[in-house]
């Protein structure tokens, strides 16, 4: 298993009351991602445990994307991938941070 | 393992220098024999046979035929047996039904006061396993014997690892390799019996010793095969309870 | 405590069970609200022994647990994910299941339910899974004895197969849906094991009539059928809890009596279409097509599958 870990600074914190979420699930292409209103108002981590070695850079641009669209201020991520592509993750993570927004 | 496997007969007349009416007919092993005074009931599996719809019936009709005499008279559940038996016309019937009917004329056997003891001493796996000796009160093994979930060949091929990689990690990790070690390990398995010793009292020592819970995840924990078992098991009943 | 978590794959009543999330399922089939999880995701109690074989973990194992309400009634409540691992029992998903029940008997709540969706024991975690299962089974039968009845809910992609097909026996009532298949050995290790002339896997049309739910409820094998929606298994769970059988020696007397006449009466059998002929039913072959509501009318007028015998 390769762990990856990113941590970004926030415009703001993200809308909403909702302490956590989960959304997804660990299955061949898919994952699961965890969210938590765990971290100060402007900074989000996403910690990823993948099976599939070697794809930091592909990572941290789907995380560096998914931080500028959704600014996720606040929230601590973790992921359990079980080999999705890069699209599909870029999904579950709008879906989550929307799922927070609630 | 360099000893010979103890085999049925040696068990029997082991545990009844007198005599016994255990007979084996299919590979199934029924009957009783006088034990401290009173009786001791027998079934099982023997011969390495793989147990369906019939012999689960047949087996599970005996244990309802001791429940019902009502006298406390304890049950020995010797196996050596395949796994289930894997059919069409098995699995057509419902077996899934037959087993636990089989595991549950046990257990209910337990709660009516009779002490059900597992004695493994070959061979026995997944649905046969889990019918019989793991729904006794406390199961003991005789050196040699060899229960598994899955034999390490079946393992690589779902798994899709390589065998001598599996074999290699089945040295330091009980939790999924075969074998009876690793079942002790786990605390399936309560304790290897010592062949060298008188088995009657070697089987009636368990039974005078019976734990009044299901302590196999605790053994597990304690043994290091079942690391964190017992630990979920109850923070799951301390967090409802808090409610 | 954590918050209650929602799945966005729930959209409500007309959820098909079997599409459905564990989360879902849950969500859909308490009253709204009511679910509380115990050992949630957050608490990231993942298995200690998949990382040794490279393969991902699930921050809740595959098992979800909890508390809730059903029309009122307090349930305690457990459920199977059968796309992780497809739902196998591995040491922490088995753990919670025999923690459920043993608070069962603690909490003595109206039922407790369990949602099935797997195919048996996670290989890499095999003994810690087979010893689960019994664990399991015992607990089940200490809590029928206690009163409390068991209810188990089988329409999942996973079905339930191996070890998880003898704890859904050991239950007091199941429900089961066209989709739910309840089995000991898979269609895959039968072929494997004994020839593809013994059991063809990719026969899908055998595999639901040797092992799916029309042929267990007419069988006897679950005690209801259900529409596959969340819905339906609401419905078929509230209205078990109201007759299950008590577990003591009448129960099993019945069972056996019930086990040894359906091998006297369908031993012979080759398919499932010859049982169902010899129950009464004028035309098997058209059994695998009927809607939910004509296979009721169907089972309906046998008038002999249901008992108090399990």
């Amino acid at each position: 298993m390769e762990k990856l870990s990113f941590r970004h600074a926030t415009s703001r914190a993200l809308p909403g009351a909702k302490a956590q979420a989960i959304t997804g699930v660990v299955a061949s292409g898919n994952l699961e991602v965890l969210l938590e209103r765990a971290l100060a108002p402007t900074e989000c981590s996403v910690e990823i445990e993948t099976p599939i070695r070697g794809y930091g850079e592909v990572w941290a641009a789907v995380v560096a994307d998914f931080v500028a669209r959704a600014q996720p201020g606040g929230l601590r991520i973790t992921i359990n991938d079980g080999g999705a592509r890069p699209d599909t993750v870029s999904l579950r993570l709008l879906q989550g941070a929307r799922l927070m927004e609630v | 393992m360099t000893r010979a496997n103890t085999t049925l007969p040696e068990i029997l007349s082991a545990l009844f220098p007198e005599g016994h009416s255990v007979t084996v007919e299919d590979g199934l092993v029924s009957g009783e024999g006088p034990f401290r005074g009173g009786r001791l009931a027998v079934i099982g599996i023997d011969g390495d046979t793989a147990l369906g719809v019939d012999g689960a019936c047949r087996l599970a009709a005996d244990v309802l035929d001791v429940v019902r005499r009502g006298d406390g008279t304890p049950i020995l559940v010797a196996i050596d047996s395949d796994s289930q038996r894997m059919s069409r016309r098995d699995e057509l019937l419902g077996l899934n039904e037959y087993l636990a009917h089989l595991a549950k004329t046990l257990l209910l056997a337990d709660a009516h006061g009779h002490p059900t003891v597992g004695l493994i001493y070959g061979h026995s796996a997944a649905g046969a396993f889990i019918a019989t000796a793991l729904a006794t009160r406390v199961l003991v093994g005789l050196p040699g014997a060899n229960p598994s979930v899955m034999d390490l060949p079946s393992v690589a091929r779902v798994t899709k690892l390589p065998l001598d990689r599996l074999e290699a990690m089945a040295k330091d990790t009980p939790v999924f390799a075969p074998g009876l070690d690793n079942m002790v390990r786990t605390g399936a398995v309560e304790a290897v019996l010592d062949p060298d010793r008188p088995l009657a009292e070697q089987i009636a020592a368990v039974i005078d010793a019976l734990p009044v819970e299901d302590t196999r995840d605790r053994a597990g924990r304690e043994r290091g095969g079942r690391p964190v078992a017992e630990t979920i098991a109850a923070q799951v009943i301390r967090d409802m309870r808090l409610g | 405590m954590s918050e209650r978590i929602i799945d966005p794959a729930s959209k409500g009543w007309a959820t098909s069970w079997y599409e459905a999330s564990a989360r879902a399922r849950i969500d859909g089939l308490l009253d709204a609200g009511s679910f509380r999880e115990v050992i949630g995701p957050e608490q990231r109690r993942m298995s200690p022994h998949l990382p040794l074989f490279d393969l991902p973990r699930a921050f809740d194992d595959g098992m979800i647990v909890g508390s809730g309400r059903l029309d009122g009634k307090a349930v305690l409540v457990a459920a199977q994910e059968g796309r992780f691992m497809g739902g196998a029992f591995g040491e922490v998903h088995g753990a919670k299941l025999v923690g459920l029940l043993r608070a069962a008997l603690v909490l003595k709540p109206e039922a407790v339910l369990i949602l099935f969706d797997t195919g048996g024991v996670r290989l890499q975690e095999a003994n810690a899974g087979e010893t689960a299962i019994a664990e399991v089974m015992r607990a089940i039968t200490q809590v029928r004895s206690a009163g409390v009845p068991v209810i188990g809910l089988i329409g999942g992609r996973a079905g339930a197969y191996g070890g998880g097909g003898l704890i859904a026996a050991t239950c007091s009532r199941l429900v089961v849906s066209e989709g739910g298949r309840i089995s000991v050995s898979g269609p895959e290790v039968i072929e494997t094991n004994k020839g593809a002339e013994e059991f063809d896997s990719r026969d899908r049309a055998l595999v639901w009539r040797t092992m799916g739910g029309k042929h267990r409820r007419l069988t006897g094998g679950a005690d209801a059928y259900a529409d596959d929606t969340v819905q339906a298994f609401r419905r078929a769970a509230l209205d078990l809890i109201g007759r299950a059988p008590a577990f003591d020696l009448a129960t099993l007397e019945a069972e056996q009596k019930r086990l040894e006449e359906r091998m006297a009466r369908f031993g012979d059998c080759r398919d499932a279409t010859e049982i169902w002929g010899r129950l009464g039913v004028n035309d098997p072959e058209a059994v695998p097509a009927l809607t939910t509501a004509a296979f009721e009318t169907l089972l309906a007028s046998l008038g002999e599958t249901t008992h108090d015998a399990r």
